[in-house]
């Protein structure tokens, strides 16, 4: 086989030999050297972005496990492969953005051993761990059938209940508990995004990323395979996402309102720059889009709508994390090129590694079987079509 | 009982011998030029700082329920029941929550070093435990930092400003923020232009209660929360069944 050297493939390399040198500053000099956190900003852009992002752009795999397995939405199920691959990936990967983040990471194991069941921070490191290992069963079916094993598919398949239930439990506590490390900083975070119920705020964020990153990846994988996508899929799930975009709003809303917010939201300052940046992402743009039926019955708009959401939920944490402190501690921090270059490295990652997976294991194979298998199953989804401009 | 440390400002003559005995205690480097630093960092665990000839210390604050301890998921940090904060270096992995927690910015970091540890005024533990005062405490020429059994120095405090309402603000820094703390500062000048937290924004609730809030629910929520879901799935599973084993009995009796 011949390699080939495509325009995104140098892209690739490029980021990859940047990351590798900051990986290499990072692991010889030290945290100080490779980045811009201080003492007044011990958390930067490696826990804003490949933490608290990473986590949430991984939640479309207990968003459709638990869509198809739970609530038995059946037209789903031919994204519930890749969205549990991308659930698998991101978590792996946020554990690598840990290894980086982390002062002494080769003592990452002592969460297992000295446990403060008072922190938020060991709750999340328990699940994370916990839930990486129930991803990786529910992955390991793709390859088994790649290999045509039979026998341990179906040991899988007598434990999936369990791997399903497990699952949406603790996506549940470890998605909510990372705005929950934050109830800890009332005096610290600005009060547009401390709040007590950062938790909900979390969770509910969490469904409706998961939704559009389904969106995103099914769209963007068609568009690099060559592959017809399934028009009732995407219908079914620009319609939840709307609805989840809804709840959200009215969490936020409501949240703004009942701490009296509502007119420093409108009044311009440094961090209200950030949040109409933020609102308008997650909320104006993808509500209004999703709330003509055209949108919705469109791919190519689903795909810009899913993306405006993604960007906006990670503004939002962005927010969250760094610009929200950034009064208290009475500077900017702005992460430097080898913090950004580690972060882009791991994105990298992520997207050359689901290349691979797709490529050599059977992703999206399921889709075809199914439409074979179960014709009635198509009539129903074409039925969602005509459903969702009501 | 538990021990504490009273900083009385206005007896303070900024001669900073607490700095260097601390520096001393802790085995860290001091001559000129960290004297001259005025800011706290991994090499300076306490500063003493002047502002319009008025001077004002900054160390641990040593919280009865400190945000640090809750929040370390290694327990790398306890409060000892001597009064002391303590950090055990070798639980750490280095997620510098306990960094951002922190009210008062005490837990600074080794940002330079190859395996970085916490520091931070650790008030002398073993000092403590052998009924010796601490080192800043003991080398005070004035008596300005005080150290002795907590209850007694609330008391001492309130005397001296009682005695003296002239001298002093009338409020104990440390006796009611975030829930108490073992270190207590009267002084004539406002600890916020030090660099102190408002009193009023960091309020009197312990910072632990914040997240304690959430994490006391976890306990029932991971069963009720486990029934719900594997109810959803029996009875969405159980429809599926009902609906296949009606469908072959109907395909059964066409034939």
């Amino acid at each position: 086989m011949k390699f080939k050297l495509t325009f995104w493939r140098v892209v690739f390399i490029v980021i990859m030999v940047l990351g590798l040198y900051s990986t290499f500053i990072r692991f010889s000099r030290g945290l100080g050297a490779a980045t811009n956190m201080t003492d007044q900003f011990p958390w930067g852009l490696w826990i804003g972005f490949d933490l608290l992002c990473g986590v949430m752009l991984a939640a479309g795999g207990f968003c459709m496990v638990g869509a198809v397995y739970l609530f038995n939405v059946e037209r789903l199920h031919a994204v519930v492969r890749p969205a549990v691959l991308t659930a698998f990936l991101g978590y792996l990967l946020f554990i690598v953005g840990l290894m980086f983040d982390l002062g002494r990471p080769w003592f990452i194991w002592h969460q297992l051993i000295y446990m403060n069941f008072h922190s938020v921070m060991f709750e999340v490191g328990v699940c994370v761990m916990t839930y990486t290992t129930v991803l990786f069963f529910e992955f390991l079916p793709n390859v088994f059938e790649a290999l045509n094993w039979t026998t341990p598919i179906k040991w899988i398949k007598k434990i999936y209940p369990v791997l399903i239930v497990a699952g949406i439990l603790l996506s549940t506590l470890h998605q909510s508990s990372l705005g929950s490390l934050y109830l800890i900083m009332p005096s610290k975070l600005h009060p547009f995004w401390y709040s007590p119920a950062l938790p909900f705020f979390f969770f509910a964020s969490a469904v409706a990323v998961g939704l559009a990153m389904t969106i995103f990846e099914s769209t963007q994988s068609a568009k690099a395979f060559g592959r017809q996508l399934e028009l009732p899929v995407l219908v079914t799930l620009g319609g939840g996402l709307l609805v989840a975009l809804w709840v959200n709003l009215l969490l936020r809303v409501e949240d703004f309102f009942h701490r009296g917010l509502l007119r420093q939201v409108f009044t311009p300052s440094y961090e209200a720059y950030f949040l109409w940046l933020e609102l308008v992402l997650t909320f104006a743009i993808p509500i209004t889009m999703l709330s003509f039926k055209k949108v919705r019955l469109s791919p190519q708009l689903l795909y810009l709508a899913s993306i405006s959401t993604v960007l906006g939920f990670i503004t939002n944490r962005l927010n969250i994390a760094l610009i929200g402190f950034e009064t208290y501690v009475g500077h900017h921090y702005v992460p430097k090129w080898t913090e950004f270059s580690v972060t882009l490295m791991i994105v990298a990652m992520g997207f050359a590694l689901f290349g691979l997976a797709v490529r050599y294991l059977p992703i999206f194979h399921t889709e075809i079987k199914h439409k074979l298998e179960q014709p009635e199953r198509i009539k129903v989804g074409t039925g969602a079509l005509s459903h969702a401009g009501d | 009982m538990s021990k504490a440390i009273l900083y009385d400002a206005t007896m303070c003559i900024g001669c900073k011998q607490c700095e260097s005995a601390c520096a001393q205690q802790n085995k860290l480097p001091y001559d000129d030029t960290v004297a001259a630093e005025s800011v706290q960092s991994a090499h300076k665990y306490t500063v003493v700082l002047s502002k319009n000839d008025k001077f004002m210390r900054r160390l641990c604050m040593h919280c009865e329920k400190p945000a640090c301890a809750s929040v370390c998921p290694v327990g790398a940090l306890h409060k000892t029941k001597e009064g002391p904060v303590v950090y055990d270096v070798w639980k750490c992995i280095g997620c510098r929550y306990c960094m951002v927690s922190c009210v008062f910015r005490q837990p600074k970091y080794e940002w330079g070093s190859l395996n970085p540890r916490v520091r931070k005024c650790i008030m002398c533990p073993d000092r403590v435990v052998a009924g010796k005062q601490t080192a800043c405490a003991e080398i005070c020429p004035t008596g300005a930092t005080k150290f002795g059994e907590r209850d007694d120095l609330i008391n001492e405090a309130k005397d001296r400003i009682r005695q003296n309402p002239s001298n002093y603000l009338p409020h104990i820094y440390g006796l009611k923020e975030v829930g108490g703390t073992s270190v207590f500062i009267i002084a004539a000048a406002d600890v916020e232009d030090y660099g102190y937290p408002n009193s009023a924004k960091i309020g009197d609730t312990p910072m632990p209660e914040y997240t304690g809030r959430v994490m006391e629910r976890i306990p029932d929520f991971i069963p009720v929360w486990t029934l719900v879901l594997g109810g959803i799935y029996w009875v969405s599973h159980r429809r599926d069944e009902v609906a296949a084993a009606e469908a072959q009995t109907k395909n059964g009796s066409g034939r």
